[in-house]
């Protein structure tokens, strides 16, 4: 199929999915666990641009999303700021354009991570992202403005712009963010740009050698994987209520958004998208039914059980089931007829 | 020499550490040569061809390629020149058909010179035509781990080739395979060659170097001690002290 067609009926399928569930559903708790799962498809999505297609494996993810979360902090406080200053008045900023600025903040924060590190490969690589999500974290400790280290309560407003409650506008927002996500995620896939992508992957060296610009190529992934990191935090002020440094900074984000593309398949769009639906679903579930302390407990085992039985996810046991099948089939073809 | 130097390298140095590799290198390569670049383990062979090639880079001395000075380009801008390499250990693109392999050097290569723009029909004929150009036709939609040794060294060339280079370094193309493939990979490398490809050689295979080159140049410890006539440089006595021993 595509890009554009495909891109077309995903976001046809995205706004009947938000009619559908708007109408039939009416349990709150609904919209408070689809939002989740929906973050961690975004999530996985942006993590996987870097780290599935380019090989390079981030794991300041977590500082990313938070800086997302940060920025609409910053800007839901801009209009107190600009009349206490200077007695200017403006509206609030809506919803859409903040996960924009997060998007964009984000965004500029992987270019310059990218720029910084990217001549790093393997560990030392994961290693600079860790270390850069702690940087970010220590600043946001240290910042005043936005709570500090005490944290930041962010009142919802009363009206949601598509009627209904806040959370069920937040859920449309999430719904529309993942279908946009994933399909960035297929058209790279399918382009020159994750042709290039895919051979940094396999050897750098050859790929540069085959007139790959390496670098410019990472700083792509790094600032599209980052700028789609941030517009999924971008909402979650409004989600929580509450955003301290501590859990906005979670190293729980970044697990997850590599367990999920890990466990669904990193060579392909579908692979996150798998991987968060059915981890995040899990995660959910086990929240109201058992703990929500068990939630990295599911994860570290899922993650550790299919490192060992199927270390190309689910996408891989389908790939080597597929391909099987097509060898069976040749070899009866080949046969001859008795 | 049979023309104008396409490649003019001068007092090229090169360190790791305290470890000279490289020391004062002179080279010049014509266009349509056939060069044999050999000496032992360790003498700083694929070193000169990383310095050449943008891999790593030189610390003293100059590299000029068609009368433009690279020796600060990144690899990817020389290969975009018209200069090419294949890699002593075959660096295929491991999750990638053999198609998409090709696919790589013509899409970010050949496009990216000015005035060149294939379609995405003529990126696949081309695909194609180089697979089987060197034997590999009938596999253009299997991945590498499908192929043999010597399929493995003909792909790391079909790649290089479809950089559509000037120059082309061949580093160790043929180590590890029988006399007869050997024979199968000088002859997609005569064909290169008369193709208008000049090609650089390095090998440690002597009686391929010397059924192929038309020069033939000595590295040992890192400096070069001999370049001349293939049949003269094998009689040179610091060579043959240099392979065998005092």
């Amino acid at each position: 199929m595509r890009t554009s067609t495909f891109s077309i009926v995903a976001f046809a399928i995205g706004l009947a999915v938000i009619v559908f569930t708007r109408v039939f559903f009416t349990n709150e708790y609904f919209y408070f666990a689809a939002y989740v799962v929906l973050q961690y498809v975004v999530l996985s999505t942006a993590w996987n641009i870097l780290g599935g297609y380019t090989g390079y494996i981030n794991f300041g993810i977590s500082a990313f999303f938070a800086l997302g979360a940060y920025s609409t902090v910053v800007l839901h406080k801009l209009p107190e700021l600009l009349h206490d200053t200077w007695n200017l008045t403006i509206p609030s900023i809506p919803m859409p354009v903040m996960i924009l600025v997060g998007g964009i903040i984000s965004g500029v924060i992987g270019l310059a991570t990218g720029y910084l590190t990217l001549r790093l490969r393997g560990v030392f690589f994961a290693i600079a992202t860790l270390a850069m999500a702690i940087v970010a974290q220590t600043l946001i400790v240290n910042w005043d403005y936005v709570g500090g280290s005490r944290g930041i309560y962010i009142i919802r407003p009363a009206m949601a712009p598509l009627g209904g409650g806040y959370i069920q506008y937040l859920y449309s927002l999430m719904v529309i963010l993942a279908v946009m996500s994933v399909c960035i995620a297929r058209w790279i896939e399918r382009s020159q740009l994750g042709l290039g992508f895919a051979a940094i992957r396999d050897d750098e060296q050859a790929a540069e050698a085959g007139g790959v610009p390496t670098l410019r190529l990472k700083l792509i992934a790094t600032t599209l994987s980052g700028a789609l990191m941030g517009m999924a935090g971008a909402p979650l002020p409004y989600y929580v209520t509450y955003l301290d440094p501590t859990s906005s900074f979670s190293l729980a984000y970044a697990v997850n958004a590599v367990a999920m593309p890990v466990i669904g398949g990193m060579t392909s769009w579908i692979g996150p998208v798998i991987g968060s639906i059915l981890l995040a679903t899990i995660q959910q579930l086990a929240t109201v039914t058992i703990s929500s302390a068990l939630n990295l407990l599911i994860v570290g085992l899922l993650l550790i059980a299919f490192v060992i039985i199927a270390p190309k996810g689910i996408l891989g046991v389908v790939e080597a089931q597929q391909r099987r099948r097509a060898t069976r089939l040749a070899n009866l073809a080949a046969r001859p007829a008795q | 020499m049979n023309g104008a130097p396409i490649l003019a390298v001068n007092g090229l140095g090169k360190r790791f550490g305290g470890f000279v590799a490289l020391e004062n290198i002179a080279l010049d390569v014509a266009t349509g040569e056939r060069l044999g670049l050999i000496g032992p383990n360790g003498s700083g062979k694929s070193t000169l061809v990383n310095c050449l090639c943008g891999t790593v880079h030189n610390e003293t001395g100059t590299v000029t390629f068609a009368g433009q000075r690279i020796d600060r380009l990144a690899a990817h801008r020389r290969t975009r020149l018209g200069l090419a390499r294949s890699f002593q250990l075959p660096k295929p693109f491991h999750t990638l058909s053999l198609i998409d392999n090709l696919r790589v050097p013509l899409l970010y290569a050949v496009n990216a010179r000015p005035g060149h723009h294939l379609a995405a029909a003529e990126v696949e004929a081309r695909c194609h035509a180089l697979l089987r150009e060197v034997g590999l036709g009938d596999k253009a939609r299997r991945l590498p781990r499908d192929l043999t040794q010597v399929e493995m060294r003909k792909l790391e060339l079909a790649r290089a080739v479809a950089t559509e280079p000037r120059l082309l370094f061949a580093d160790e193309a043929m180590a590890g395979l029988s006399p007869a493939e050997v024979e199968e990979i000088l002859a997609v490398l005569f064909r290169l060659n008369e193709g208008g490809i000049t090609i650089v050689l390095i090998e440690h295979i002597m009686r391929a170097v010397m059924s192929f080159s038309t020069r033939l140049a000595v590295l040992v410890a890192g400096q070069k001690i001999a370049d001349g006539r293939p049949e003269e440089v094998v009689r040179n006595p610091e060579v043959e002290r240099a392979y065998l021993g005092e």
